[in-house]
This record gives structure tokens, sequence and C-alpha cells, in this order.
């Protein structure tokens, strides 16, 4: 590809939601350092809400780890509604959507 | 209604609408996804703080517009954001060099509206002002970053500040519209943010290694509506197709 | 679906490994990347994650074609932000495929020079208003299909992208039946619209499944490994039964006369679609191929400048930092 020298590193995201849970681990993104890794955490993994506080790691630092099993918590956004299925009504007679 | 407070929510919700639907346009094709999500998100907050302002002026005026009529259904003329926003997006240089332009001045100017006589406004510049924050954090770090990086995003970069650092000046530009609104104490003297804004960008620049080109020339005509640049009229076209092709249909 | 017709690889291993690792599998377990695995499944996956990846990306150009002319501010926001979600699962997946040892540069790169594929169903054009609500109805209504038993499937990271994919995706089909609730209760305009759409995207709905695979080795192996969770008419017969009657609820109708309720088997019968078709677009001769392609290439290779660049910085600010130190 043109010019294109090196992929940006992985980086490993961890966020903390709003009931008091620990960290937990969400997935993974690309960045150029931890600030930027910070700044797209945030942009991809807390577009609802999901979060309070976040972490990143890279991912080439971490040493035989096994990621969590359980999917994301989420809470409900407060201004972006619209993501939410209950957002739209869907009449009964049209069924499980 | 009052005119000037009419006009003071136009210029406002206009901004974020015409800028929003520019940044918009990213998506699906930016340099990579972690920034087609980005951008992604500060379209949606400007869309959202439209909804915001446009309602409020629409019920200002007491017409019975609603936002969404004084977004798909006004012609160019009436149209009073700055000349800055409705600039086409050029490359991603070009972008986040008209996003940090504008995010600088927007939240220099929403922190003064928290403190607006006008509590509406006030409530809706607090909630703005949150995500225009993280906005100008995310603009100011790219071009710092693009500024600094390569040769070619340098040079990049600076072809885009040399192409639109005169539409910043406009922004600062004190009418009569705005007096009117100043005195009320509904929103900040407008020259009054210069000096920030000056000092801030400069730091900007600095580390990114550009400068802004010599001279004090502003383009203007966006925020009173004189004299739009052609690219508004093209930009309108699409936004309110659906519109004027189906008038009064619910969608 | 995402993943079609995915060719799984021949594997030639120790069968005792093989044999403890389908039991794993038969368990329930969870197969994670630094776990032993078969390479034919660890092939498999990488070209059925990437291509389901590439999916939600070009996925991306048909409905952005239409963010610009979103009808009100909330149906631009609301569909801006459907479309960003379809970044977030492109990203999800691609990271799900990281860790099967291929990057998603060299995932990108396959795309774009023809090595790998993406659905067919993103190859056709969204014309009008109503093929927004047509897309998120019936096309993520037939990535559902898929994506919910995936939620199960055996690779671990796989199986965790599927469940927050699902979380986002329920909204993308509502969003997409609201708009075409509207357009049907509209105006005689409006309605002709959301059947000119439903006219359009039933078939290529269909084809989404891929062409019938029982009889196929490649389907039976991917399905004992738990990559595969149904047969592709499977999941058509089960999309077609529940859609039919959301069509009706619409008042529109979906574009094939032999379509019938079959009391016997408890089920539609319905036309197959044209499968020639189905060959021609995803050897590149569908409507929007090129255009699709052309676009991800533009998308790429002008923007190299920005991460280039991006990374240069980063790597002058480390270099700085280290030497302060
Ligand atoms: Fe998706
Ligand atoms: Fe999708
Ligand atoms: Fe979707």
């Amino acid at each position: 590809m043109t010019g294109f020298s090196k992929q940006w590193p992985l980086w490993e995201v961890f966020i903390r939601g709003q009931h008091g849970l620990s960290h937990r681990h969400v997935g993974s993104l690309h960045a150029v350092d931890a600030e930027s890794a910070m700044k797209n955490a945030r942009d991809v993994y807390t577009r609802r809400n999901e979060g309070v506080s976040i972490w990143v790691v890279e991912a080439a630092q971490i040493t035989a780890s096994s990621p969590s099993d359980k999917g994301p918590l989420y809470e409900p956004s407060e201004s972006k509604v619209y993501r939410h299925p209950t957002f739209f009504e869907i009449p009964e007679e049209v069924g499980a959507m | 209604m009052s005119h000037a407070l009419f006009e003071t929510l136009l210029r406002l919700g206009d901004n974020t609408l015409i800028l929003g639907h520019r940044v918009g346009e990213w998506c699906g094709i930016a340099p990579v996804l972690e920034e087609d999500i980005a951008l992604a998100n500060m379209a949606l907050d400007l869309i959202g703080q439209t909804q915001m302002w446009l309602a409020l002026a629409a019920e200002i005026e007491g017409k019975g517009r609603s936002a969404d009529d004084l977004a798909m259904l006004r012609d160019a003329w009436d149209f009073r954001n700055v000349l800055l926003v409705e600039q086409p997006n050029g490359d991603f240089g070009q972008t986040l060099m008209r996003q940090f332009l504008f995010d600088q001045f927007h939240l220099l100017q929403l922190q003064a509206l928290t403190d607006s006589s006008d509590q509406r406004i006030a409530a809706i510049a607090a909630k703005a002002v949150k995500e225009v924050t993280y906005h100008l954090e995310r603009s100011s770090d790219t071009v710092i970053a693009l500024g600094d990086g390569t040769s070619e995003s340098n040079s990049r970069m600076q072809t885009a500040l040399n192409k639109l650092w005169p539409y910043a000046g406009e922004m600062f530009v004190t009418d009569p519209i705005d007096l009117e609104s100043v005195e009320a104490g509904i929103i900040p003297d407008p020259s009054t943010l210069r000096d920030a804004y000056m000092d801030a960008a400069e730091k900007v620049f600095k580390l990114a290694h550009l400068a802004p080109p010599e001279g004090n020339f502003a383009h203007s005509g966006g925020k009173t509506g004189f004299r739009h640049s052609e690219h508004l009229g093209h930009l309108l076209t699409q936004m309110q197709w659906m519109q004027r092709a189906y008038p009064g249909a619910q969608w | 679906m995402y993943a079609q017709m995915v060719k799984s690889e021949a594997t030639k291993e120790d069968p005792a490994m093989l044999a403890a690792f389908q039991a794993r599998i038969d368990a329930g377990e969870k197969i994670e990347p630094k776990d032993w695995m078969p390479e034919g499944y660890r092939k498999t996956l990488i070209r059925q994650i990437g291509q389901h990846a590439h999916s939600e990306i070009v996925g991306q150009l048909p409905e952005g074609n239409w963010i610009s002319r979103a009808p009100t501010l909330e149906r631009k926001a609301i569909l801006l932000a459907k479309v960003q979600d379809e970044a977030g699962h492109g990203l999800y997946l691609y990271c799900a495929a990281e860790t099967l040892g291929v990057s998603r540069d060299e995932l990108t790169e396959m795309l774009l020079d023809g090595r790998m594929k993406y659905s067919s169903i993103f190859n056709y054009p969204t014309l009008t208003w109503a093929d927004m609500g047509a897309v998120g109805w019936l096309v993520d209504g037939a990535a559902i299909m898929n994506q919910v038993p995936l939620q199960r499937t055996s690779f671990g990271p796989y199986a965790r992208a599927m469940v927050r994919i699902c979380k986002e995706e329920s909204f993308h089909q509502r969003q997409g039946f609201d708009i075409m609730m509207k357009m049907a209760n509209g105006t005689p305009a409006q309605k002709r619209m959301a059947q000119d759409a439903l006219n359009r995207f039933w078939y290529p709905s269909l084809m989404m499944f891929g062409p019938s695979d029982k009889d196929s080795v490649h389907s039976s192996q991917s399905m004992a490994w738990k990559i595969k969770m149904n047969t592709n008419d499977e999941l058509r017969q089960k999309f077609v039964d529940l859609t039919a009657p959301q069509a009706e609820f619409l008042g529109l109708s979906i574009p094939d006369e032999k379509l019938e309720w079959n009391e016997d088997k408890g089920g539609y019968d319905f036309s197959e679609p044209d499968w020639n078709e189905f060959y021609d677009v995803i050897q590149g001769n569908g409507p929007c191929n090129t255009d699709r392609i052309e676009a991800r290439k533009a998308a790429w290779n002008d923007n190299a400048w920005v991460r280039d660049g991006m990374l240069a910085h980063a790597e002058k600010k480390r270099i700085q930092k280290e030497a302060a130190q």
C-alpha cells in the first residue's frame, strides 16, 4: 500500500461501569500512543454511556492474560436514546424484533 | 419575539448544523476506523446541539415553525453560520484544521454562554460545553500531531491553515445584532474572545510547526447572511432534498 | 449474512490432538487465542471473521450515501449513529481476527486487492430514503439471524465481538422498520417508495444467506467446529417466516407470487432468488462492486499520509521522552 510503513499499535481497553464493578476488558483498538488510545477508547467503547473510567494497555505489554468472557455492561445513554431499540415503538402484532 | 434573540440563536444553531453536516460526510471513508467513529461522535454532538438551538429559535420566533423547518426549509440567504463551517471538507487535514479553528472559538463562546442571562441558553451551553471541550482536545491534538508528523503531513496542514485562516476572523466581528444581545447579557461580545483565541491558537500552531499567513484579512458575510460562499447552496441541495421534494410528508 | 461461502480448510494434524480439540468444542468450551487449534480452524476463522469485518465496513457505504440527505435532524442523527455502529462492528471483528495472528492492515489489503470478499448485499445501490428503511429492516434483520447464534461460536474473541454487536444490532433493525412504518402509513408517494425499496431488496436479502449448503463438506466441518451454527437454508427459512408477517403488517407486498404459508412444514414456501445474479455479484459484476472498492481504496490510500503522520509524531514524542529520562 502507498507509503504506509507501519501499523498503529494495538491496545486493550478496560472499562469500569457505573455500578462500582472493577474494570473489565471490553475490546481492543489501534492508536499511535497511550493518549490517543485513551481518546479512541472513549469514542469507540463508551458510545452508549457504558463507563466512567477507562484503562488502556498496549497489547504487547500484556503477559499471558486471559480476557474476560462476559459482554460489557450497557447503561442507557442520556442524550442518544435512539441507539436503544426501545426508542422505536414496534406494534405488538409485528412480533419479536 | 425579539428579532436579535432569534438571529442570535440562528447563528448558534446554524454553525453547529452546517459543521455537523460536513463532519458527517466523513462517515465510512475516514483514515482509520477509530477516526471514523470519533468524527461521527463529533457530528452527532453537533447535530444534537443544533436540535436544541433551533428548537429554541423556533420557539422564540413563535410562528409555529420547528427546528426541522428551520434546518430544511430556509434558503441560503437565511442561514447565519460563519463561512468557515460551510467550507468543504477537503482532505482530512483541512477538515481537522477547520474543526480546530471552530472548536477553539466554540469553546470560548460556550463557556461564556453558560453565564447567559437567558436561562434556556445557559442550560444548552452547559450541556454543549462538555462535548466541545472534548472536540477541541481531539482536534488540537490532531492538528499538532499532523503538523509535527512527517514533512508531507506538515505541508498539508500548512496548506490547510493558509486556506482556512482567512475565515477565522469572521467569528470575532461584533455587529449590531450581537450588540443588542450583548447588552441584554445574553451572549458575550464576540470581539472580546479574540485575545484568548489567538493565545490558544498560537500555542497549538507552535507545537504543530505551523504559521498562519501574514495579515489580518478576514472574509465575512456568513453570520449576517449577506453573502455566503457558493458551497452552502450545494450543501443545502443535499440536506434539504427530501423536505423540498416531498413537502409536508412525515418521516 | 455477512460471511458467505466461506471455504473451510482441511486439517492434517495429529488425530489425537484433533479429537481432543473437537471434544472441547463439543463440551461447549471456548477456544482462546493462545490455545492449541488446528491450522484449518485458524485459517477458516480468519477468512470468516475477516469477511464479516469487511462487510461491516463496506456496508457503511450504501447507508452513508444517505446521511447528508436524511429528511429530518433526528433521522440524520439516527442514521449517522447506525452507520457509526457498523464501523464499530468492523473494528471489533478486525480485533477478533487479529488475535489469530493476522493484522487489520493485512486484512484491509486483501480486501482492496480482491483476495477477500464482503457480503454480496452491499453491492446494491441505495436509491431513495426508503432504502434506509429496507436496509435496516431486511439487511440488518438477515444479519441478526446469523449473528445471534454466533454469540455461541466456539472461538472466544469472535463470540465476544458478536455479543457486543448483537446488542447494537437490534436498534438497527428497529430504526429501519420504523422508517418503513412511517412511509407505509404516509403519502401515496411514500408508500410507493417503500414498496419499491422492498421490491429491490427482497431477493438480494435472501441471497445474503448464501446458496443452499446442505451437501457442502466445508459447511459440515465449520458446523462441527461451531464456527457456523446453522445451515444457510435454515436461516433463510427463519428469516422469511419472521419477515413475511412484518411486510403484511406494513401493507407492503413481498415480490414473490409463490410466497405462501405451508401448514405442514410450519413455515412459508417461497421462491429462490436468482442464483446466477448472486454469482455475478460475487464475481464483481454487481451494480456497485466497482464503486464500493474504489471508495474503500480512496479512503485507505488517500489517507495514508494521516496514519503515517500521526505515527511519526508519536514516535518523535516517545524519543523525546526517553531522551529526557
Ligand atoms: Fe453490523
Ligand atoms: Fe449491518
Ligand atoms: Fe447493523
